[in-house]
């Protein structure tokens, strides 16, 4: 294996690659090899690193030096004044939109320190198509620990006592949806991913499901051991083509390496999972749309109860979970409840993942504990109104939210 | 002749997703991608009817309840310009007018050249870069009027 003496992360999600990132790697990765540094040296392609306009961004490390807005351009200086002669390209470093200081590291960068990133623990910081990154992070020990140390019952118990709540919007506690899931008699029970994150201004699932897929595998096959379930359904909508690669990569791979699928760690437990792409209808959002959807009929609601706990997919017990929801699970089971019960408020557990765009300084992706306020968000986390502007409005929660 | 080879060849691309349950959308999506116009023709709903077994009406009526599925004709590249308010608050009604007056198009149109159909999307998810659209599979954020010239030169 080799070694390498520094690692330059360059975040791939959506928003970077419209912004040309992809052209920025290929600059950088064809001048560190013309400068004969390219063993020394890993260009990694990552998920989200959650500042959206200041992409392409690039991150060195073992420094940590960030650079915002690199053209093909700039990344074939970087590769030359810092990777080779280990000067910092001083102009493409940021500024933080409030002081007008530079901010040469993401340690340093106030959007990055005054985050707690639970659920985008990996994203932006491994390159979702390499399970061996996911592993190195203690990918699947959850899994493992689960099906090896620990009973269906004791599972639900422990996302019951972190206190988790559904985020995909209704905040209906996670342990007790499981719960009702594994009491309901049916030889046959599914679990299904709710990712047809369709409201405007919302993109947390679609950078989860880029940046870390892994993370939701994993989550839906100790949901599918806790509840009973052997197979599962990931519904992503048709408007995310990136996600759907780098979700149908990852599950080849799980695949491969027996995360998935048959006899998953000589416990005889099996779980198999498949991606289903939505055709553009906002309402299949809505769990009983959605469940008819991957039925593969008109997705209209039906009024519940019964609720998909009890009757959901094929009308077999269904768990339905939003992505980022089971982006949570792996590290509660790791860490423990009463770990994940001290993060957040005392009826919210935890944090919560934000997509945040309009008229701010940073837009993009950010996680903070439940609990901060509106203020410290958008001042402290996302760095205020350009131009020193007066804040005017926010609207929370897309088209059903409030202002 | 022809006609009924194009049927054969769509009849094999549809039949693995008979025994997947609910396979109707996978072949919907399948027979859409083949299209070189990217619709679904009569004659292809027609073919899901009867290899899936259901009604033909059934199938219209799903086919037609999601926006991403076309029963008619569209361009070489399909152009999704996102309308949803985080776009639209950094104007993404100048760059939907901005395209209709380059291409001579209003939304749901195909320009006469056949090489674009001009959509308006729901959100696309990628906010931070607003306003943005997407040329069939690719994603295009910061728009602004100078860099549309230089997007749509992309797409012959």
């Amino acid at each position: 294996m080799n070694l390498f003496r520094s690692h330059v992360l360059v975040c791939a999600g959506a928003g970077c690659v419209s912004s040309g990132c992809l052209a920025t790697e290929e600059a950088l990765v064809d001048e560190i090899a013309k400068l004969g540094l390219d063993r020394e040296i890993k260009v990694i392609e990552t998920g989200c690193i959650g500042t959206c306009d200041l992409g392409p961004v690039l991150v060195v490390y073992p420094e940590g030096i960030f650079y915002r807005n690199v053209t093909a351009d700039d990344a074939r200086e970087v590769a030359n004044e810092h990777l080779l002669k280990g000067r910092i390209v001083q102009r493409l470093l940021y500024r933080d939109p409030l002081t007008s200081q530079i901010v040469q590291t993401y340690g340093e960068m106030e959007f990055f320190s005054r985050q707690l990133r639970i659920a985008l623990r990996n994203t932006g910081v491994i390159n979702p198509e390499v399970i061996e990154e996911y592993i190195a992070r203690d990918g699947y020990e959850a899994l493992a620990c689960a099906l090896t140390t620990m009973s269906g019952e004791q599972v639900i118990a422990t996302i019951k006592e972190s206190g988790l709540r559904g985020r995909g919007g209704a905040g209906f506690p996670t342990g007790l949806k499981w719960q009702f899931t594994a009491q309901a008699h049916s030889d046959v029970k599914y679990v299904v991913c709710n990712a047809d994150e369709g409201d405007p201004g919302a993109f947390m699932d679609r950078s989860i499901l880029e940046g870390d897929p892994h993370a939701v595998i994993e989550a839906m096959a100790i949901a599918g051991y806790a509840v009973g379930a052997s197979a599962g359904y990931v519904y992503v909508r048709a408007e995310y083509p990136l996600a759907v690669k780098r979700l149908q990569h990852a599950i080849n791979q799980a695949r491969d390496y027996g995360f998935i699928g048959d006899n998953i760690f000589g416990t005889g437990f099996r779980f198999d999972l498949e991606i289903r792409v939505g055709a553009g209808a906002f309402v299949c959002g809505e769990e009983t749309a959605l469940i008819a959807s991957i039925e593969g009929r008109r997705g209209e609601p039906r009024p519940r109860p019964p609720y998909p706990a009890a009757k959901g997919l094929w009308g077999k017990p269904t768990l339905l979970n939003n992505v980022e929801t089971f982006a949570n699970i792996c590290p509660i089971i790791l860490h423990g409840a009463q770990w994940y019960a001290r993060i957040g408020t005392e009826k919210s557990k935890g944090t919560k993942v934000f997509a945040v765009a309009g008229n701010i300084n940073n837009t993009g992706l950010v996680e903070v504990p439940m609990g901060m306020t509106l203020r410290q968000l958008v001042f402290d986390v996302c760095g205020g109104i350009p131009g020193g502007k007066e804040f005017k409005a926010a609207q929370a929660g897309g088209p059903s939210g409030g202002f | 002749m022809a006609e009924r080879q194009a049927n054969s060849s769509q009849r094999q691309m549809i039949l693995p997703f008979v025994d997947q349950p609910g396979g109707l959308l996978k072949a919907l999506h399948a027979l859409q991608n083949a299209s070189p116009a990217h619709f679904l023709a009569p004659s292809d709903l027609k073919l899901v009817a009867e290899v899936f077994g259901v009604p033909e009406a059934k199938v219209w009526g799903t086919a037609t309840f999601y926006s991403l599925y076309s029963t008619s004709p569209r361009g070489r590249h399909i152009i999704r310009v996102c309308e949803s308010a985080p776009c639209y608050v950094v104007g993404a009604m100048d760059i939907l007018k901005v395209l209709e007056e380059t291409l001579d198009v209003k939304p749901g149109e195909t320009t006469g050249d056949g090489r674009f159909t001009l959509e308006v999307a729901s959100c696309l998810g990628v906010c931070g870069v607003a306003p943005a659209l997407m040329v069939d599979l690719d994603v295009h954020g910061n728009l602004t009027r100078d860099r549309l010239n230089a997007i749509l030169a992309e797409y012959a």
